[in-house]
């Protein structure tokens, strides 16, 4: 089935198999590796993206069903050489220690705060309810979205 | 992992849904929360999917009357922050701001979880409590069903082949007092037990009351026990003792045993919620 999605921007019309996965689809034809499979369940977030603004699973996704939209992934956050403010506080706070939740916490606590500018502490964990960091970082990732919250407010 | 291949079809209308839904093997999918996963681990094999999830007649939440219609498609996400919601079903909006995490509900729909019936899934209880009716549209014309009847078995429902969830109905609880709480499991935050209450009291006296339990049973279950033992009580430390035995007793030796706990707890942990549940109204 031939399908036109946009991913960080750029218009992209493929013709895929409509059991193909959106982050299959991102990752195998785009070549987009930044977006990661963990669980395949929607539990773990790994493949967390944007569509049409909201953050989504990207496993629990057919490619069809984003036919016409908007998607956003990891490599659509930074503009050019500078990093996108939830990056930069990612680096900023080593928010990570494998890293390979990272793409994945990153646009889910982007997508987060657009909604919700200025959360405590434990709104942050409980917004990341649906993001495994299997390296058990998530002191660090929590400190990383507070101080990207108080940049982006600033 | 990879699901097995299938036929995708988009229609235009409910009715080309219809048609192409009362096809063998043929499955409807909107968010696909619940479906994508199962296919993902090929415990589900649909030939046929049905992409329901453009048809925007089965979008969108509104009140009309004493009701509230909430649109098959409307997702966790818009019902939880829907201000028609928070004021005519409060506890539906609190059950769906506890669905899955934040992601999950930007994607699953009302339509889809009751259709798929998870007896751990929490808006099965609360539309229980409040005497939702679910509409539907199927080959044959349209159905109004009984949330009582809808709900059958474990993953199962009365739905024929074809027929699709368009609405759900609920009759306006805004006079009452509601209050949805459970139990999570840790790690999946589905529910061990999940406890409905809607009340209405006069001078202090409850003078109507829902109750409804999931999780528990295969099914949402009423507490009609325990609804006994609370109507016409001042909600004293006494009424609320007997009405959490109660509870224990209606979900009786239907109370499912599993991996995260059993049959025993799970009584328990209904009287506890329950509880809680009245208190927090």
């Amino acid at each position: 089935m031939k399908v036109s999605i946009t991913v960080n921007g750029k218009l992209y019309v493929r013709d895929i198999e409509p059991r193909m996965l959106l982050v299959n689809f991102i990752r195998e034809e785009l070549g987009l590796t930044g977006t990661n499979v963990g669980c395949d369940t929607s539990q773990c977030g790994a493949c967390t993206v944007h569509m049409d603004g909201r953050a989504i699973k990207s496993c629990t996704c057919f490619a069809v069903q984003a036919d016409g939209r908007q998607v956003t992934t990891i490599e659509g956050m930074a503009s050019g050489d500078t990093l996108h403010p939830m990056q930069e506080a990612f680096w900023e706070k080593h928010g990570l220690q494998c890293g390979f939740c990272t793409p994945g916490m990153i646009m889910a606590t982007t997508a987060y705060l657009k909604d919700h500018p200025n959360p405590t502490e434990a709104e942050i964990r409980h917004a990341l309810d649906g993001n495994f960091c299997r390296c058990t970082g998530y002191q660090n990732i929590v400190a990383a979205v507070k101080t990207a919250a108080e940049k982006v407010g600033a | 992992m990879c699901p097995a291949s299938f036929d995708y079809h988009r229609p235009a209308s409910v009715a080309e849904a219809v048609q192409l839904l009362s096809r063998p093997g043929a499955k409807a999918l909107a968010g696909g929360h619940s479906l994508i996963p199962a296919m993902n681990l090929r415990v589900a094999q649909p030939g046929e999917l049905v992409d329901i999830g453009r048809l925007d007649v089965l979008r969108g939440i509104r009140v009309d009357g004493n009701r509230l219609i909430i649109g098959a498609l409307s997702t966790h996400a818009q019902i939880a922050a829907s201000p028609e919601v928070q004021k005519h079903c409060a506890a539906l909006a609190t059950a769906c701001s506890t669905v899955g995490d934040p992601a999950v509900r930007n994607w699953g729909t009302i339509g889809g979880n009751l259709a798929h019936a998870d007896p751990a899934s929490d808006p099965p209880t609360v539309v229980l409590a409040c005497d939702a009716v679910i509409h539907t549209q199927g080959e044959n014309g349209q159905r109004a069903i009984k949330a009582a009847d809808f709900f059958v078995d474990v993953f199962t429902v009365d739905l024929q082949p074809g027929e699709l969830i368009t609405s759900i109905e609920i009759p306006s609880q805004s006079h009452r007092r509601m209050a949805y709480v459970k139990l999570p499991h840790p790690a999946s935050r589905y529910a061990v037990v999940g406890v409905c209450v809607s009340m209405h009291t006069s001078g202090g006296v409850c003078d109507q009351i829902a109750i409804a339990v999931g999780g528990a049973t295969a099914k949402a279950t009423r507490a009609t026990g325990a609804q006994s033992a609370l109507l016409g009580s001042l909600l004293e430390a006494e009424a609320l003792e007997a009405a959490a035995i109660a509870i224990s007793a209606d979900i009786g030796d239907q109370a499912v045993s599993d991996i995260y706990a059993n049959a025993t707890y799970r009584r328990a942990m209904a009287g506890v919620l329950l509880k809680r549940a009245v208190k927090a109204l």
